[in-house]
């Protein structure tokens, strides 16, 4: 057995030979450096990684990544990330998205694999556009928006995707900003150690057919006056010197300023391992995520709960069984009621 | 044939007779038990050697209205002392379990055939459901038949006066009374059906012993009583020998699909979503996880495929199942398996459409959607189960083509062969095909798309193996290297070498073998589930002193090397399909030859008798000419 220690992975063993073509200035680019960052931290060999993307512009991340990736068809990825989750529970399993992608043509297989909790970790690029295409609006586009197909503005009502993940009983949902380097990377690698489905959703600016779409939110004074950077156990506090907080009225949050009586202690305290998802969601609907809203747009782990996961209840119930029932596959073939003929021509019941 | 009225008699005892063939149609409402009686039949009769087909035909509903025309499922079984092909042209017993059973099925039974009716549900009110407008076992309906009235239900009751089942638990035994009448009429042993009633019902005994009694009443009311003149028996079929077992085509699919995982050395992994007629190879499957088989009822059909498609890269087996519909959907996905070039093992098992159409009805029209239904040049292996048993072979050859070429292969069958049974030689193990494959494991020189010279086959590198780190995806690649690439020249000579590729694997399929006469006037070529019927009609051409060879293609895409060969060496070419010309707008396109087309879209497969006919036509014409 080879015992000599591989040196440790870099960020440039996760790089490809593949010229990056991305627009110059794509929130894209921010992405992929983060995750070439974290992916040498994670201790895992890199031949165990496999990226699986749909289509769209992030959907061309596996390209760039130098392990094992796979470019699928639009809106499947999470379906074909599944089956190979399934039959090789050894690999770590990272599935690329985005809104249209993910919400879209594909928010069948995102909520089922949500649901089952699949072991695979979940990347939805929103940048409320579709680049790909040239700039038609997406299910994450807020009313009222003029792209090429909605000329007199959407009249067709956004999804939230923290909420679509909740809802489908998503055991990891958390959400990070394309340029927030060191949080993203944070956000990420507790993605990598969650055990079961890890939704993370990362807002990317599309500086060709949405530019700025969550300006308010990344611009410099934006990052503290409307980020709430959700850490469990601390209180909801935000703001330029953490002059404001959240309070959790038993039905609704409101936002409390900070001083005059009213403390750290009034906020509610963020519990991401909360059972119940319905907190969760409710933290998730306080901003649509553009920071233009009353309410800061919450950033980090919404939730992280532990479940069994899919995939290990599969494998187990194949394990279990194949030393339960054992069988060859003569045995098979030959099923219960057989009979014989013989040269004669003879006839009895039974095999030979 | 025709059951004889008159037989061997001893004093007392009913006369007997041994026939040759003979074909029972069960036949009652959906509730009635119908394919579970005609199923113990034919497990019954294959144990004592008969040779035997059978056709299942139900209805969509679960449980159309009682007592409905559309409500009536039916069983069909031929069994014979000889080799047959098919389930018998038309009935010579009828059951039938209600009016509305005896209203729908009469018009198949032979003159002079035997009918069953369970009198007691001959009530005014289920009379005018049937839409009978007087009661046909009063009026001269049933002139030209042989009626046996029995009050199956009241009988039953009687049976089980002493059982503590309720009434209705009780009435539900009484297709086991019509059972035990059939089995004493074509002297059956009735115990492999009391063997699997008690398995079957180990937890509830109460059940597996009410049915015993009834179906040992029904045994002993025609012991005992004259009810039926003449008692039959169908001898044992000259059958070559060795170990057979009847079984369905869903079922031998399954099987051998385990049997290709287990000699290729990979797992097994099944993505499907539930459809008609196809579900059955899911619940199967679902029932050898022991085996390393992974099945996964996905949200949908294109889940379903793509993560067939994900296991593959994985370096399993990966395979779909569906019908038409399913297919359809997905399309999108088989063609990502043609472009990132992994094996697949798509399963298409015909229903009557288009759109959603008979679902439990079978029909061959799929056979141009799996060749041309995706977008641009998406070539894929086809190749087509001809029989029930024949489904386990073709599983393992779509296996076989799919890894050796690196290619989705779609398998064809449809719902006649699926939930069709004949009597099975079991193969032995170790002849069944060596499937091994090689992952690739070298790092130096690696290219995803590098390829095997002969078979033109990209390596199989599956993720975890160090330093084959690759992308793969739907977009066009450069040849070798696997990078994108949008290039004119490379798109045109990508296009044209997946094209190659599967038209390599004419190499390694046998040639098209003709029955009869090599070359002549008259070829019926067939394909898929055709094969029984087109065999039965041949056969009584030749003893009618016709002269017509046969033909049954196995691989459609690839067609064998020599087909054009074989069509040029006779005048005429007959293609009988379930559908309205597609094998044959296949050949003529190929081999510019002029196909005639025998096309028959009723749900219900081609009966011997209607090709014998077309045949008959079609000798006669050229004796004219």
């Amino acid at each position: 057995m080879n015992t000599t220690e591989a040196p440790p992975l870099t960020r440039k063993d996760f790089q490809s030979d593949q010229e990056v073509r991305w627009c110059p200035g794509c929130g894209d680019y921010a992405i992929l450096s983060a995750v070439q960052q974290v992916f040498p931290e994670l201790g895992i060999p890199r031949e165990k990684f496999v990226i699986v993307s749909g289509i769209g512009c992030s959907s061309r991340f596996p390209y760039y990544m130098n392990t094992y990736g796979f470019h699928s068809i639009h809106g499947r990825a999470p379906a074909v990330a599944t089956g190979i989750k399934m039959t090789r529970p050894d690999l770590d399993v990272w599935v690329v998205t985005g809104d249209g992608d993910a919400l879209s043509i594909g928010g069948n297989h995102l909520i089922h694999t949500l649901r089952r909790n699949v072991n695979l970790k979940i990347l939805l690029f929103n940048n409320r556009v579709y680049g790909l295409t040239k700039g038609q609006y997406s299910p994450t586009s807020e009313l009222g928006k003029r792209t090429k197909s909605t000329p007199h503005g959407s009249v067709d009502f956004p999804f939230n995707p923290l909420n679509i993940a909740i809802g489908a009983g998503a055991t990891f949902v958390a959400r990070s900003v394309d340029i927030f380097m060191p949080h993203l990377k944070s956000v990420l690698k507790r993605a990598a150690e969650h055990k079961g489905s890890a939704f993370v959703e990362v807002m990317q600016n599309c500086n060709i057919y949405n530019d700025k779409a969550f300006a308010a939110l990344t611009d410099k004074t934006g990052r503290q006056q409307n980020g709430l950077y959700l850490e469990h156990g601390k209180p909801l506090v935000f703001g330029d010197n953490k002059d404001k907080g959240l309070r959790f009225t038993g039905t609704d949050f409101e936002v409390i300023e900070l001083g005059n009586g009213k403390s750290e202690d009034d906020c509610l305290v963020w519990d991401e391992e909360h059972a119940n998802p319905s907190l969760a969601f409710q933290m998730a609907s306080i901003s649509t995520g553009d920071g233009l809203g009353d309410f800061p747009v919450p950033l980090g782990v919404l939730r992280a709960v532990d479940a069994p996961t899919y995939d290990a209840g599969v494998i187990d119930q194949i394990d279990e069984l194949t030393t339960a029932r054992p069988q060859t596959l003569d045995q098979l073939i030959h099923g219960t009621d057989t009979w014989t003929v013989d040269a004669g021509g003879n006839v009895h019941r039974g095999a030979n | 044939m025709t059951l004889p009225i008159a037989g061997q008699t001893d004093a007392g005892k009913a006369a007997e007779a041994t026939v040759s063939d003979v074909v029972i149609r069960f036949a009652g409402d959906s509730g009635d038990g119908m394919q579970l009686t005609g199923t113990q039949f034919t497990n019954t009769s294959a144990l004592i050697g008969n040779d035997l087909s059978t056709l299942p035909d139900f209805p969509a509903e679960i449980r159309a209205p009682a007592g409905t025309l559309p409500g009536v499922s039916a069983f069909q079984v031929r069994i014979a002392d000889h080799d047959i092909h098919t389930p018998g042209d038309a009935p010579d017993v009828l059951v039938a379990m209600n009016p509305a059973a005896l209203k729908a099925n009469l018009r198949d039974l032979r003159d002079n055939g035997v009918i069953i009716v369970n009198t007691d549900e001959f009530t005014p009110r289920n009379l005018k459901r049937a839409g009978y407008e007087s009661n046909p076992l009063e009026d001269d309906t049933l002139n030209a038949f042989r009626l046996y009235r029995v009050a199956l239900t009241t009988m039953t009751r009687r049976a089980l006066e002493e059982s503590e089942l309720d009434v209705r638990s009780k009435d539900r035994c009484k297709n086991f009374l019509a059972l035990g009448m059939i089995y004493w009429l074509f002297s059956r042993p009735l115990e492999p059906t009391i063997d699997w009633l008690r398995v079957k019902f180990r937890r509830r005994p109460e059940i597996a012993e009410a049915n015993v009694k009834v179906m040992k009443a029904g045994w002993n009311f025609c012991d005992i009583t004259d009810a039926f003149q003449v008692r039959y028996d169908v001898e044992p079929a000259k059958l070559e020998p060795g170990t057979y077992r009847s079984i369905h085509g869903n079922s031998a699919l399954a099987i051998g699909l385990v049997a290709a995982s287990r000699r290729s050395g990979l797992p097994l992994f099944l993505g499907a979503y539930p459809i008609t007629p196809a579900s059955d190879v899911l619940h199967e499957l679902a029932t050898y996880k022991h085996f390393g088989v992974t099945t996964y009822q996905a949200e949908d059909e294109i889940a379903a495929v793509c993560a067939a498609i994900g296991a593959s890269f994985g370096g399993n087996l990966g395979v779909s199942c569906s019908s038409g519909p399913g297919i359809a959907l997905k399309a999108e996905g088989i063609n990502l398996a043609v472009m990132v070039e992994l094996p697949l093992v798509i399963c298409d098992i015909q229903r009557g459409g288009p759109s959603t159409g008979l679902p439990t009805k079978t029909e061959q029209a799929d056979l141009l959607q799996v060749m041309f239904g995706r977008n641009n040049e998406s070539p894929v292996p086809v190749i087509a189960a001809s029989s029930p048993a024949n489904c386990f072979d073709t599983a393992l050859e779509a296996v076989r083509m799919a890894t050796a070429y690196m290619t989705p292969v779609i398998l064809l069958s449809d719902g006649y062969i699926a939930n069709g049974a004949e009597p099975w030689r079991i193969p032995q193990v170790e002849e069944l095909p060596d499937l091994r494959v090689d992952f690739h494991q070298n790092a130096e020189g690696f290219m995803p798309y590098m390829r095997d010279e002969q078979t033109l086959a990209r390596p199989w590198a599956i993720p975890g193996t160090p330093g084959l780190e690759h992308r793969i995806g739907g977009l066009e690649k450069e040849d070798v290297t696997g990078n994108v690439n949008y290039e004119p020249e490379n798109h045109d000579h990508m296009v044209r070498l997946r094209a190659e590729k599967v038209a390599r694997i004419v190499n390694d399929i046998p040639d098209l073998e003709v029955e009869g006469p090599q070359s002549g006037k008259l070829l019926v070529l067939g394909w898929g589930s055709t094969l029984g019927a087109i065999t039965g009609a041949v056969n009584q051409a030749r003893a009618d002193g016709l002269t017509v060879s046969r033909a049954h293609l196995w691989h459609i895409n690839p067609f064998p090397r020599n087909l054009g060969d074989v069509l040029d060496r006779f005048e005429r070419v007959l293609v009988p399909e379930m559908n309205l010309g597609q094998l044959a707008l296949l050949l003529r396109a190929r081999y510019l030859k002029d196909i005639e087309t025998y096309s028959k879209v009723e749900g219900k497969p081609f009966t011997r008798d209607e090709i014998l006919h077309r045949i008959e036509r079609m000798t006669g014409e050229s004796n004219q000419r």
